[in-house]
């Protein structure tokens, strides 16, 4: 099994060296999330006004002791960017799978049963599709109040549509073929031919979106928290940090240009991570993604 | 193809609909609307009052029919912080936000087809490497944090455009190409992914045999097949690029529907969020539609399907 596990990587690795830098990346940044305790200099929201606007090493005043600088407030620029991880993966790794699992029961259902379920279910879809996402997600949060769970749950409402129609699609054609036909015909139940003949052959497609909505995900949350309405301070994200490094722009532009790198940092190595698994797992994705 | 035009508008009006039921239900994620609506310190008669004075006492499909019926005349209750009609606030600030959308939607089109194009025609080339690697770049970069490196870039160290608000065209361009890098990114991609393989086409190489000029080949006989799966994409994305508004209108001040929007549900005016969402939420779908009904003019095979 492991030893399965390291061949198919090795794989996706040698089929798509860019599959390869995406790993690490993703994998550097699961690493910041889970030890960033270990790997600050200082805590993340400790204020110290004797340090304000501190530049970044290279530059002319800067220290190791703070790596990337300081931001208005004193708070160490580089603690908060690891510990700003922690949310950016949170909120996109949880909101991603729980859009999945709605996302999939419902394109399993529709495509399945056919008739006026999949009709509803595809209706709300393109209800869903009709909003701008993030309109939606920051009417929604203004609401609810920008809790981590909250952020989830409105996230995931942005992204279970996309997993709905594309295995709705798979499940479709699944469904006519000879053998799926056979076992029903046999008397099979419904759920147990979902469960052991439908569900496994369309993993592989929900795989490669569950990464590419992670993506998209973590940009929309960013968004969200630049605008004020992400997971509420002292939590630092690497949204609200861009935002708050807006006003000193010209005097400090660090704290502003280093969270807008890790964000698309991480995403384009979740997004090279994506496409490989694509290119490796189910190529006729291509067009729908 | 009468009965797919009648399908797909029969669609269109229940998905309004739908709109409409979301945008009107918005208020009640918390219960209460008069606690949202009004400020934190207000008193158990104001809110009773407030409650009886907007009718939230009723049932609740008195209440969406109501809205409904308001909506049709274009009636989305006062804005509770302009005193005004929400719906002409919001008119008022549309067309800004058309030319920003308008404008962000063909600069990533005239970007991304000949960078696409120049890329599947050469396939493989440095031309190629460059032209994925902006792409890739391009859709994974936040559009926001673009915005203000390009504010400190071009406004504040070069002073060759104004940081924000609304003026003549050189306001315009880095808050249309903000929005529009994602867009040009996916649309690249898609012109690229479309290109190599209609250049595999009999007809295409029928061209070739008969001597026509690679360049001709490629933009007057592969483009055009090659551009149909652009306009639905473009399409389907356009609710996307009118929330980047909602996020890049903010950030340089443009006098938008985003911007206003923005504000609104800031300072929790719900009418006028309720407006908007379902404005804007509408337009998607009216696109969409129109959208799908040109493909349908564009590509004859599609009517017998």
């Amino acid at each position: 099994m492991i030893r399965a596990h390291l061949w198919s990587s090795f794989r996706l690795v040698r089929r798509s060296p860019l599959a390869g830098v995406g790993a690490l990346i993703v994998g550097l940044v699961m690493v910041a999330a889970l030890a960033a305790p270990l790997l600050v200099t200082s805590d993340p929201i400790d204020q110290d006004l004797t340090v304000v606007l501190r530049p970044p090493f290279w530059m002319e005043d800067g220290s190791v002791r703070h790596p990337l600088g300081t931001d208005h407030l004193g708070r160490d620029v580089y603690s908060r960017l690891v510990y700003g991880a922690r949310i950016s993966l949170t909120i996109s790794v949880l909101a991603a799978l729980l859009g999945a699992a709605a996302g999939v029961a419902a394109g399993l259902v529709a495509g399945y049963l056919g008739g006026w379920v999949d009709t509803v279910i595809m209706r709300i879809v393109d209800l869903n599709l009709a909003f701008p996402l993030i309109l939606l997600a920051l009417a929604v949060v203004a609401l609810l109040g920008a809790s981590l769970r909250n952020l989830v749950i409105v996230m995931a409402i942005t992204t279970w549509m996309i997993y709905a129609r594309v295995v709705r699609g798979l499940t479709l054609a699944l469904r006519e073929q000879e053998l799926v036909q056979a076992i029903r015909a046999l008397g099979a139940h419904d759920t147990r031919i979902i469960a052991r003949h439908v569900l496994p052959n369309v993993l592989p497609a929900v795989m490669v979106i569950w990464t590419l909505e992670v993506a998209r995900v973590i940009l929309m949350e960013s968004a969200l928290s630049f605008l004020g309405l992400g997971v509420p301070p002292p939590t630092p994200t690497w949204g609200r940090m861009l935002a708050e490094g807006r006003d000193y722009l010209v005097v400090a532009g660090w704290i502003s240009i280093f969270p807008g790198i890790a964000i698309m940092v991480t995403v384009l190595g979740i997004n090279f991570l994506g496409d490989g698994l694509r290119d490796l797992l189910d190529p006729r994705l291509r067009q729908q993604t | 193809m009468r009965a797919y035009i009648a399908t797909r508008l029969a669609t269109a009006v229940l998905v309004i609909l739908g709109v409409s039921l979301v945008s009107f239900l918005l208020t009640f994620l918390t219960g209460d609307p008069a606690e949202i609506m009004l400020p934190p310190g207000a008193t158990e008669n104001q809110i009773t009052a407030f409650r009886a004075a907007w009718g939230f006492d009723d049932p609740l499909p008195v209440q969406y029919w109501r809205f409904l019926r308001r909506a049709v005349h274009g009636d989305f209750g006062v804005s509770l912080r302009h005193g005004q009609s929400s719906l002409p606030l919001i008119a008022a600030r549309l067309p800004a936000t058309l030319q920003l959308t308008v404008t962000a939607m063909l600069l990533a089109i005239v970007l991304a087809v000949p960078l696409g194009v120049l890329a599947a025609a050469n396939r493989g080339s440095t031309i190629d490497l460059l032209a994925m690697g902006v792409a890739l770049l391009g859709q994974s970069v936040p559009n926001f944090w673009l915005a203000i490196m390009m504010i400190l870039l071009f406004a504040v160290s070069w002073g060759v455009l104004p940081t924000s608000g609304r003026g003549g065209l050189a306001h315009v361009v880095m808050p249309a190409a903000a929005i529009a890098i994602n867009l040009m990114a996916l649309l690249t991609r898609l012109v690229r992914t479309t290109m190599i393989e209609v250049l595999t086409e009999d007809y295409v190489r029928t061209g070739r045999g008969k001597g026509l000029r690679e360049l001709a080949v490629v933009t007057r006989h592969a483009l055009p097949n090659a551009l149909i799966p652009l306009v639905t994409v473009v399409g389907l994305q356009f609710g996307y690029i009118l929330g980047g508004a909602i996020v890049i209108e903010t950030v340089f001040t443009w006098p938008g529907v985003g911007l206003f929007t923005m504000q609104a549900i800031l300072n929790r005016d719900y009418p006028v969020v309720q407006a908007s969402v379902f404005i804007l939420a509408t337009a998607v779908v009216l696109i969409n539609l129109t959208v799908d009904l040109l493909y349908v003019w564009l590509d004859p095979r599609i009517r017998v399907g």
